[in-house]
């Protein structure tokens, strides 16, 4: 394993057992990132330790303890004792236990935390439980390394305000944390998958570390049928991306793509993994293991043609009565113009066209049912009327050829 | 030396349409020349940054002073299309260099392959004292 891999693999483990022994997160974070940054340096030149663990959790309590006499100093001065916050034990006693499979499941409750927005919560868990550093996030996210830094360390001001303990949450609340935790993980994989800004549609590495992430959720939570919902979804959507942009890195959708260069070895696995949670379950599929369905019966489909359009419209049927989210139903109309021709489809869209109407999904799904429904003006002004609203360059760039396409297959010759 | 070549939506001289009503393989061309060229200024080290912004649609004008909730508006022009398409930021060696880009941007090719000769603002970014003075 090469040493970056290494590191972020143990990065959650040191981090588990540096927070326990200074019961103090926002610290323990900080050293740990600083020894995964000194072992980066050191180990490709001197070799990987013997005991990479033990050298990583000796050089972050290092950075602790040093931490700690500086503030020791400072508050000798200043006369401020009572700084120390009563939640946390004298750093240099207490070790505590340290059940360290629980951690890596710890730290995700922490870093998914509800009272941090998305933007937050999902840069620390790359961090804290990821292991990457945060040079590497902020050229993820195309921001300046400073402001990543800066939005972490926020990040985890909140969490020390909301005065959460290093343990897992009461099982009472257990499920409305996980909830939390499967919403960051996939909002982080789709941030991979489909760029909210910037010229490249896929960032490659964003939704990798997401399937590792929730491989990591798995591994801790292996009984849970929405987990392994979550992780087949994305096994299963990964598995198109070689097919899903052109050379030029053009958007190609789902009917244009050549379906040779799916990645089978992730369906297989995804298939797998999507079976396994429907059948655990003795309540109602959850809308992880929905949309992984979904996203099975398009894998499944050798051609565009073969694709079992019925029965994914009844599933986003399930899904749309389970979230009452809007964008579901531009999909389920979008599944059932296929099903049973575009003016189902748009009689559907019509539901939503209150909420959704300035939306370029909405503008976009519309144009094509409106192609579909033979509307060649209709569809054209629709995907111009899209390609206006886009957030994201490639979409854009595909609405607008879309706009002009329809145009020039309308025109007489 | 920094310099930022704005490009803003609105007419252009060679009076061509807008790009939805090229022809695809015309809209195929252009972009890919577009990324070409970032590829060859990003070779040559003088690309720093290239963004397209959201259209004009989107565009949001907010005015404040600090106390009452600020004012939202879709903007002060009727005629939203003055408003900046997208921009290049180059580091190059000379103000003569960042007019050789700029005249290739104007130049992207357009309907049936001819130079859309949109106009280019090249508007030098304002730089730190010279430490010597």
């Amino acid at each position: 394993m090469p040493p970056e891999d290494l590191l972020r693999e143990l990065a959650p483990q040191v981090l588990g057992v540096i927070t326990r022994r200074y019961g103090d997160f926002d610290r323990a974070e900080d050293a740990v990132q600083e020894a995964l940054l000194a072992a980066a340096l050191s180990w490709p030149a001197e070799g990987t330790p013997g005991n990479p663990v033990g050298w990583l959790i000796r050089v972050a309590a290092r950075r602790m303890t040093d931490q700690y006499r500086s503030d020791e100093a400072r508050r000798r001065r200043e006369l401020l004792a009572a700084s120390c916050p009563p939640t946390s034990p004298s750093p240099f006693t207490d070790p505590g236990p340290a059940p360290s499979q629980d951690d890596t499941l710890i730290l995700m409750y922490l870093c998914c935390h509800p009272a941090l927005a998305p933007g937050s919560a999902i840069p620390l868990t790359l961090r804290a439980v990821g292991g990457l550093t945060t040079r590497e996030i902020a050229a993820a996210f195309l921001l300046p390394e400073p402001a990543m830094g800066q939005r972490i360390s926020r990040a985890k001001a909140a969490l020390k305000a909301v005065g959460e303990p290093f343990r897992l949450p009461p099982p009472d609340q257990q499920a409305d944390r996980l909830r939390c935790v499967l919403h960051v993980l996939y909002l982080l994989f789709n941030e991979g998958y489909t760029t909210s800004s910037g010229p490249d549609l896929a960032r490659a590495d964003m939704s990798g570390e997401a399937i590792r992430l929730a491989r990591m959720l798995r591994a801790s939570l292996p009984g849970d049928p929405e987990v392994t919902g979550l992780l087949a979804l994305m096994l299963l959507t990964e598995a198109r991306r070689p097919a899903r942009t052109g050379p030029g890195g053009e958007l190609i959708p789902l009917a244009e793509q050549q379906r040779g260069r799916w990645d089978q070895a992730l369906i297989t696995e995804g298939l797998t993994l999507v079976t396994e949670a429907l059948r655990h379950g003795p309540g109602p599929a959850g809308e992880y293991q929905l949309q992984a369905a979904i996203a099975a019966l398009h894998d499944q489909a050798a051609r565009p043609a073969d694709t079992d359009w019925a029965e994914i419209h009844a599933l986003y049927r399930v899904l749309e009565r389970m979230t009452g989210n809007p964008m579901v139903t531009l999909n389920r109309a979008a599944a059932a113009a296929m099903a049973e021709g575009p003016a189902a489809g748009l009689a559907i869209l019509d539901t939503v066209a209150g909420q959704l109407g300035e939306h370029h999904r909405y503008l976009s799904v519309r144009a094509h049912l409106l192609e579909q429904a033979g509307d060649q003006a209709g569809a054209r002004a629709g995907f111009q009327a899209a390609a206006a609203r886009a957030g994201n360059a490639r979409e854009q760039q595909y609405l607008i050829t879309k706009a002009a396409q329809v145009a020039a297959d309308s025109r007489p010759g | 030396m920094r310099f930022m070549l704005l490009q803003n939506y609105g007419p252009v001289e060679s009076g061509c349409p807008p790009m939805t009503e090229w022809a695809p393989q015309d809209i195929k061309a252009h972009i890919e020349f577009q990324q070409a060229l970032n590829q060859e200024l990003a070779g040559r080290g003088e690309l720093v940054d290239a963004q397209g912004l959201a259209g004009p649609e989107q565009a949001r004008f907010v005015v404040s002073d600090g106390v009452t909730a600020p004012v939202i508006t879709d903007g002060p022009y009727p005629e939203s299309k003055e408003l900046l398409a997208g921009y290049r930021l180059v580091d190059v060696e000379s103000a003569g260099r960042a007019m050789e880009i700029a005249a290739q941007v104007s130049a992207a090719p357009g309907p049936a392959g001819q130079p859309v000769r949109q106009p280019i603002e090249v508007r030098q970014v304002l730089s730190a004292p010279d430490p010597e003075l």
